[in-house]
C-alpha cells in the first residue's frame, strides 16, 4: 500500500543539560551517551515512523539550551507542528524555565502548536525535585501532553512522539496537508532519504 | 651580548620589568603587592632578585652574518643563570587566595621592613600600587617549587575534570600555562584550570593590578619571575591573563591570549560583548559562555600542541592535486545564494576551501579565523549528531557579525570528514542542507570518501635528507592577487619526537627559535641553534619562513646544504602540500560581510542576535 507521508516539524526546547539531545538521540538512533556534549546552535535530525495508515517523518530541531542561543529559538519553533519542552525532574529550576518556554510559545509560537512536556531523567527519582503530580497538573492546565521520560533507560521516548502523532490533525480525504498553523512538506526532495 | 628577551616589548608600551640597576621602594612594594597574586600563583612570595632573570647568550658575529650561534641549550642556559636562589622561610598558606587580607608578612627578610606591618592588604594593594612608579623597573618575582612537581605534566584521575581541581593544591600551581579571563569589574569569566568561583579573589587581585596601572594612564603588559611570565591583555571590557612557565616570549603568550579572546568573540561577537558590559558592568559573562568551556579548553590545548597558531598559518592535508581539484569542484558546484565559504576538513586539517568571489575580494580569510573554526569542530562531539546550524562570528573577518554555519560529518559514525558551509543568511538552513546532499552525492559518485581515507601526512624521510628530523615551512603568499590563505607544511613528528613530552620539547624549541627570529628589539634572519639533543636552524626570507630540526651533530655547512635540498623538494611537491589557488564561486550578486537575513519580511528578535538578551 502506498502510504501518505507527512512531514512534522518538531522542536525541542528547555534548559541546558535536561537531556533534549539525549531524548532525540534515543528516539532516532536508539542509543545513549552519558558524556554527551552540549549542543551548539541547533541540531537537525529526521526519523520516519508509521502512524496508523500514514508515515510521519519527524523533522526534529534539537536546540541548544544555553542562554547564548536563546534568542535563536524562534527560528526553530517557527513553523513547528509540535514542541517538546523538556525539564529535568531532579532540577526544580529547569521546571521554571519550562514555564517560560510555554509562555514564549503562547506569545510568539505558531497558534496551533502541539505542546508536549517531558520530565526527563525519571530514572533518577531518588533525586527528584519536581513532583510528578505538579507537573501533570500544570500540563493539564495548558492542555499539553505530559510524560516522564528517561532517555537513559529508554522510558516513554517513543511514546512522546506517538502522542504527538495522535494530536496532529488528520489529513483530509484529498490527502492535502491541512493548514493548521504548521508548515508541512518543506521540500519534496527531502523525502527521498528516509529509511522507509 | 644578547639582549634580554624581556625587553622586547618595551617599545610597545609600558611594562613592568627589571633593569638591574634600579632599586626604589615603590617598585619594591609593588613587588610585594604582586605577591598577593604570586602567593596564589606561585608557591613562594615575591622577592627582589635582581639579575636572575637575564638570559645570557653568547652570539657569534651576529650582525655581520645574521647568524647567532648559541651553545649550550636553552635549558642549560636558564639553569646556569639562576645565580642566587634565596632561601625563604615562607610556608604555604593556601587560605591566602581567598582572603587578600592574609597577606603574608613573613616574606623574605629584605622586603619585610617595607611592608610587613600593613594590615588591610586589599587597600594595601591599591595604595602601594598607586605609589609605584611603573617606568621604574625593579621587579623580580621569585618562585620556589618542589622539584618533584617541576616536571609539570601531572596526571589527573580520569573522572576529575580540570574544572574540579583544587585551586589550593600544588598541582594546580604547577600547571605549565594558566589562562584567566575576567571582566573589567573583576568578575571571573574563564579559568583554564579550577573553577572560576574558587578563583574569584585571585582574579580580583589581577584586576586590581590592571586598574591600578591604568589609573596612571599606563597599561600593564607583563610581570616576570624566575619561573613564570605573567602576561596581560586588555580587549574592550575583557582582561585576559596568562601565567606561564613555558619560557615562551611575551609576544607569543600575548598572541595566544588573543586567540582566546577571538574564540570568545566568535561565540558572542565583539559588538554584543561591548553592549552587554555597557549596560551592566558587573554582568556575569559565564551565563552566555556556559557550555562553551570545552571550546576554550580545546583551543588552549591546540595552541600548546599545534604550531599552526605559532606560525599564524593553516596546515592543509597533503593531497594529490587531482583529488584536491575534484573535491574543490564538487564544492564549487553545490551553491546557494549567500553561501560564502565551503570548507572540507579531514582529521581536523583542511582538504579544501572554496570562497565567495566578491567577499574575498573585500577581505581575505585570515588563518586565525580558520583555526577557530577547526577548533570549534574538533573540541565538541556535538557536531557528530545530525546537521548543525549555528551562528558563528569570524572575528578577523568581521568581529561584529555572525555567519551561519552548517556543519555535518560526511562519514558517520566514524566522523572524520566534516563539511562546513558558511552563509550570511540565517534562514538558509534548508537550502544549505541541500548543498550538502549535492556534495554527498557527487562524493559518492567519485568515490571521494575512500580516497580521502587513504590520505596520510608525510614522513620527513620522503625528503631524502639524512640528518633532517623535522621542519616547518611557511611560504609567503605571492602573488597576492590570488588572496591565498597563509599556509605551512610540516611532516609528521616521528622518532625521537614520538612521545607527547618529546613533541612538546621540539615545539618549545621551535617557539624559542620563532621568538628569536621575530624579536622586536633585534629580529634575526637566520639562526643556528645547537641544543642539547638536536640542532635547529631557522631562516626567514621575503619568500618564506623555515624552521628545521637536525640531528645534534650536523655541521652548519651540512645543515645549509640540507636546506637547499629541502627547499628543492618542497618546490617539487608544492601542488600536493598546499592549496595552491583557493577556488572561488559566485553565489550572490551583492554579498555583504554583514549577516543580514535573506528575506526582509522576517522580523523577529533573532535579528539582532544575542543582543536581545538584555
Amino acid at each position: 500500500i502506498d502510504m501518505a507521508l507527512r512531514e512534522l516539524k518538531v522542536c525541542l526546547l528547555g534548559d541546558t543539560g535536561v537531556g533534549k539531545s539525549s531524548i532525540v538521540w534515543r528516539f532516532v538512533e536508539d542509543s545513549f551517551d552519558p558524556n554527551i556534549n552540549p549542543t551548539i546552535g541547533a541540531s537537525f535530525m529526521t526519523k520516519t515512523v508509521q502512524y496508523q495508515n500514514e508515515l510521519h517523518k519527524f523533522l526534529i530541531w534539537d536546540t541548544a539550551g544555553q542562554e547564548r542561543f536563546r534568542a535563536l529559538a524562534p527560528m526553530y519553533y517557527r513553523g513547528s507542528a509540535a514542541a517538546i519542552i523538556v525539564y529535568d525532574i531532579t532540577k526544580e529550576e529547569s521546571f521554571q524555565t519550562l514555564k517560560n518556554w510555554v509562555k514564549e510559545l503562547r506569545q510568539h509560537g505558531p497558534p496551533n502548536i502541539v505542546v508536549a512536556i517531558a520530565g526527563n531523567k525519571c530514572d533518577l527519582s531518588d533525586a527528584r525535585e519536581v513532583p510528578e503530580k505538579d507537573a501533570k497538573d500544570y500540563a493539564d492546565s495548558i492542555h499539553a501532553i505530559f510524560v516522564e521520560t528517561s532517555a537513559k533507560n529508554a522510558i516513554n521516548i517513543n511514546e512522546v512522539f506517538i502522542e504527538i502523532s495522535k494530536r496532529i490533525p488528520v489529513v483530509d480525504a484529498a490527502g492535502a496537508t491541512s493548514g493548521k498553523g504548521f508548515k508541512l512538506g518543506r521540500q519534496a526532495s527531502e523525502s527521498r532519504r528516509t529509511c522507509c | 651580548m644578547e639582549r634580554d628577551n624581556h625587553q622586547e616589548g618595551v617599545a610597545e608600551g609600558v611594562k613592568i620589568c627589571d633593569p638591574p640597576a634600579e632599586s626604589n621602594p615603590p617598585a619594591d612594594t609593588l613587588a610585594t603587592s604582586l605577591s598577593l597574586l604570586g602567593n596564589h600563583m606561585f608557591p613562594d612570595p615575591v622577592e627582589r632578585n635582581y639579575g636572575t632573570t637575564v638570559n645570557r647568550e653568547e652570539p657569534v658575529d651576529s650582525l655581520l652574518s645574521d647568524v647567532s650561534a648559541e651553545e649550550p641549550s636553552l635549558n642549560a642556559e636558564s639553569h646556569s643563570n639562576q645565580v642566587t636562589k634565596l632561601e625563604t622561610e615562607e610556608t604555604e598558606s593556601p587560605e591566602c587566595q581567598n582572603n587578600v587580607a592574609t597577606q603574608p608578612s613573613d616574606r623574605g627578610a629584605q622586603d619585610a621592613a617595607t611592608d610587613s606591618d600593613q594590615g588591610d592588604s586589599g587597600e594595601f594593594v591599591v595604595t602601594m600600587l598607586a605609589k609605584a612608579k611603573l617606568e621604574e623597573q625593579g621587579l623580580g618575582m621569585k618562585g620556589r617549587s618542589s622539584p618533584l612537581l617541576e616536571a609539570g605534566t601531572e596526571e589527573y584521575p580520569a573522572f576529575m575534570s580540570h574544572r574540579d581541581e583544587d585551586v589550593t593544591a600544588d598541582s594546580w600551581r604547577q600547571h605549565r600555562k594558566h589562562v584567566f579571563v575576567l571582566s573589567e569589574a573583576g568578575k571571573p569569566i574563564y579559568s583554564r584550570y579550577g573553577s572560576e568561583e574558587a578563583l574569584s579573589s585571585t582574579m580580583g587581585v589581577m584586576m586590581a593590578l590592571v586598574s591600578f596601572v591604568q589609573s596612571g594612564d599606563n597599561i600593564i603588559r607583563s610581570v616576570y619571575s624566575e619561573e613564570n611570565t605573567v602576561v596581560f591583555l586588555q580587549k574592550g571590557p575583557l582582561v585576559l591573563v596568562c601565567v606561564s612557565s613555558s619560557r615562551q616570549s611575551e609576544r607569543q603568550l600575548r598572541g595566544e591570549l588573543l586567540y582566546v579572546y577571538y574564540q570568545i568573540i566568535s561565540m558572542l561577537t565583539q559588538a554584543s560583548i561591548s553592549r552587554i558590559f555597557e549596560h551592566k558592568k558587573n554582568y556575569d559573562l559565564r551565563r552566555l559562555l556556559a557550555g562553551s568551556e570545552k571550546i576554550l579548553d580545546g583551543l588552549l590545548n591546540l595552541v600548546d600542541s599545534d604550531p599552526s597558531f605559532l606560525l599564524a598559518a593553516v596546515h592543509c592535508l597533503p593531497l594529490a592535486s587531482s583529488l584536491r581539484d575534484s573535491l574543490s569542484q564538487i564544492l564549487q558546484k553545490a551553491i546557494t545564494p549567500n553561501l560564502v565559504f565551503s570548507i572540507l576538513i579531514a582529521r581536523n586539517q583542511l582538504l579544501t576551501i572554496v570562497q565567495e568571489k566578491t567577499v574575498i575580494e573585500d577581505t581575505r580569510l585570515e588563518p586565525a579565523d580558520v583555526h577557530l573554526l577547526l577548533n570549534l569542530i574538533g573540541a565538541s562531539s556535538a557536531f557528530q549528531a545530525g546537521e548543525i546550524w549555528t551562528p558563528i562570528c569570524l572575528p578577523l573577518f568581521n568581529p561584529d557579525c555572525y555567519f551561519y554555519a552548517y556543519i555535518s560529518y560526511l562519514d558517520p559514525p566514524e566522523c572524520t570528514v566534516c563539511l562546513l558551509l558558511l552563509s550570511t543568511d540565517k534562514e538558509a538552513f534548508y537550502s544549505v542542507a541541500e548543498c550538502k546532499r549535492k556534495i554527498e552525492e557527487a562524493m559518492v559518485a567519485q568515490n571521494s570518501l575512500s580516497l580521502i581515507a587513504k590520505v596520510q601526512s608525510y614522513s620527513v624521510s620522503q625528503v631524502g635528507v639524512s640528518d633532517l628530523r623535522h621542519f616547518m615551512y611557511k611560504p609567503f603568499d605571492v602573488p597576492d592577487n590570488y588572496r591565498q590563505l597563509t599556509q605551512f607544511t610540516s611532516p609528521e613528528m616521528e622518532a625521537p619526537y614520538s612521545s607527547e613530552e618529546e613533541k612538546m620539547r621540539l615545539l618549545d624549541l621551535y617557539r624559542y627559535m620563532h621568538s628569536r627570529i621575530h624579536s622586536t628589539s633585534r629580529p634575526l634572519k637566520l639562526i643556528y641553534h645547537v641544543a642539547e639533543r638536536e640542532t635547529l636552524l631557522a631562516w626567514v626570507t621575503s619568500k618564506f619562513e623555515l624552521y628545521t630540526c637536525f640531528s645534534p651533530l650536523v655541521t652548519k655547512a651540512c645543515a645549509i646544504t640540507a636546506i637547499t635540498k629541502l627547499l628543492r623538494w618542497i618546490k617539487k611537491e608544492e601542488d600536493r602540500l598546499f592549496i595552491r589557488y583557493p577556488p572561488k564561486y559566485s553565489t550572490t550578486p551583492n554579498p555583504s560581510k554583514s549577516s543580514r537575513g535573506g528575506k526582509s519580511d522576517q522580523q523577529d528578535s533573532t535579528d539582532n542576535g544575542f543582543l536581545s538578551l538584555l
